[in-house]
């Protein structure tokens, strides 16, 4: 029967759904692989990681073992996990600390239009970023191996004693950060750069036309545009630095004595290490997620700051 | 003159900053082109004394690294083909489809984004596991191309959106259809989306170690370079020549690449920021 028009504009708020959906059949064909692969990849991982942290597992058939929180309460006193903690955490703060002012400071120097081959030091700065960062973690093995190491030649060179630079529980980790920023500041280095470009060149024309110096036009009109943009750079590095698995696995395996060992390393060790006797897939899991929930609640307390970030940027 | 003088000043202070910032790749270089003999000696000295070429092909004969490489190139490429179409795909789908739920699938992609990477490879194992297809190219294929690659689908769903309307329409009035629209008149406007996600994708594949790492562990033929970089220290017990020749074969890839698409590397992170 064929329903009055009158009679299809009533009913539309209940079949707008239906209708929706068959009006955007192609968008949502569209996106359908898309949100398949979500599901599998992205969002069953999630969930999977949080249900298996209940279990003592060993991946040797379904999960059927139910232990309640007995995973977290043997990570609560495990001395090893909060050691990976903590180190995983002086990893990302020292990022933040040292990569993001740095990268700024070598953006401002090549944002300078007047600096030539200013584009060949940019690709250089990249170097490192585009190179595989297991492959980075065996070169600096042979580097700053104790014995004919080059690190170490320049040094007995120049009359010091060699030093152990992986080798020593309390340089391990601080070399590992001095490395990582190497490898990565290129990429915060790129973020600056591109938001150093969206202060307008028209603004620093006129206020050099007016007379402002370098140094007033640096802290009077730069640095207050890029105030929005700053936040979410800091957002950025603190997040791309807190897994540091294939760095660390190459270059110290975690040692020597665990000074070294991140939360990564910790997981892989009781998920997939053969030297270990049975993987721990429930507990492996739960020391992944305890660490995941702590960076979430860090993400999500710098939220507001994001959105206010953000509400400046489109005023 | 005096201006002159001046603008070289900078470069003096960073030369030498660039030479020790490059040692490492510096070191390779060299180090591949070492006789054994001669990497034994160790030292900082960077030109060699002797030139062979037996590292190269020690390395790429019996350490497998062809076999590596085209593991390599052949997983990369897949992933890369992979992530362009379901991103490209999905991100025209948000960007210009108004239907419902899009905000609620934008929403989800963003929220996920902050998830550490760290949790979520056991139950990635399990699932390629319960699809047997543990020990295969697909396995490492579909766990890298598989976790949704957000900024992919942000930066199409951004280009896609401020592509102007008259367009879509003189398309529609010309009698084209969805997916001519899509594949004719709209795909070719994103080639700089395209650079950059292949670019990223390319590099970010490439240099992949996990996930490789953990889906090949039964079978040493499936390794990709960089897993496969780790078996010089056990097999040939630290062969540091053969070592830096395979980092240099493994290497030299990316570089090209990179030189080849640099300027979508850069716009495509800057885009990222500004958002």
């Amino acid at each position: 029967m064929k329903v009055p028009s009158v009679e299809l504009a009533k009913q539309r708020p209940r079949n707008s759904l239906l209708n929706g959906v068959r009006k955007h059949a192609w968008h949502y064909g569209f996106v359908m692989p898309m949100l398949v692969l979500f599901a599998l990849f992205t969002v069953w991982p999630i969930i999977g990681s949080i249900y298996y942290s209940f279990f003592d597992w060993d991946g040797v058939g379904p999960p059927t073992r139910f232990v309640g929180f007995a995973n977290f309460k043997e990570l609560a006193f495990d001395g090893y996990y909060w050691n990976a903690f903590v180190n995983n955490y002086i990893f990302a703060l020292s990022h933040v600390i040292i990569q993001y002012p740095l990268a700024l400071i070598v953006a401002v120097i090549l944002n300078n239009a007047a600096l030539k081959g200013r584009n060949v030091y940019r690709l250089l700065v990249f170097l490192p970023v585009i190179t595989t960062t297991a492959i980075i973690g065996l070169i600096f093995n042979i580097l700053l191996h104790p014995v004919g190491g080059s690190m170490n030649a320049v040094l007995t060179g120049l009359g010091f004693q060699p030093v152990n630079f992986l080798g020593s529980p309390t340089l391990a980790l601080p070399t590992a950060i001095v490395i990582s920023i190497w490898k990565n500041i290129g990429v915060t280095i790129v973020y600056w750069l591109a938001a150093l470009q969206t202060v307008p060149q028209e603004l620093i024309e006129a206020a050099k036309i007016d007379g402002a110096t370098r140094s007033k036009i640096l802290f009077h009109i730069t640095v207050p545009l890029l105030t929005p943009l700053a936040a979410v750079i800091l957002l950025l590095t603190f997040v791309g630095s807190l897994h540091p698995f294939d760095l660390i696995k190459t270059l110290t395996n975690g040692g020597p004595l665990f000074a070294s060992d991140v939360v990564d390393t910790y997981v892989y060790r009781y998920a997939f290490s053969p030297d270990m006797n049975l993987p721990r897939y429930g507990l492996a899991s739960a020391g992944g997620l305890l660490f995941g929930v702590t960076v979430m609640i860090i993400t999500i307390l710098q939220a507001p700051f994001l959105r206010k970030a953000g509400k400046n940027l489109n005023t | 003159m005096i201006k002159k003088a001046v603008g070289v000043v900078p470069h003096i202070i960073f030369i030498p900053v660039v030479l020790l910032w490059c040692y490492p790749f510096l070191w390779l270089v060299s180090s591949a082109f070492k006789t054994q003999r001669e990497m034994l000696m160790g030292g900082a000295n960077l030109i060699p004394q002797e030139f062979t070429l037996e590292n190269i092909q020690r390395a790429w004969v019996q350490a497998r690294f062809a076999t590596y490489f085209l593991n390599s190139v052949f997983i990369t490429c897949s992933v890369v083909i992979i992530i362009i179409v379901v991103s490209a795909m999905a991100g025209y789908a948000l960007g210009r489809g108004n239907m419902p739920g899009r905000k609620w699938i934008v929403l989800a992609l963003i929220i996920t984004m902050f998830l550490p990477k760290g949790t979520t490879i056991i139950p990635v194992y399990e699932l390629i596991h319960s699809l047997s297809l543990n020990n295969t190219y697909a396995a490492v294929i579909l766990a890298e191309a598989g976790p949704a690659n957000i900024m992919a689908i942000l930066l199409f769903m951004g280009y896609f959106s401020n592509i102007p309307k008259e367009l879509e329409e003189s398309a529609v009035m010309d009698g084209a259809k969805f997916l001519t629209i899509f594949s004719k008149v709209m795909l070719p406007l994103t080639k700089p989306v395209i650079g950059t996600v292949t670019i990223f994708n390319f590099i970010g594949s490439w240099n992949a170690f996990l996930i490789p790492l953990v889906f090949t562990l039964a079978k040493p033929h499936l390794r990709t370079l960089g897993v496969g970089m780790y078996s010089f220290f056990g097999e040939f017990s630290a062969d540091w020549a053969g070592f830096a020749a395979g980092a240099l074969i493994s290497v030299t890839p990316t570089i090209i690449i990179f030189l080849f698409f640099q300027k979508y590397f850069i716009e495509g992170l800057s885009g990222a920021v500004k958002g």
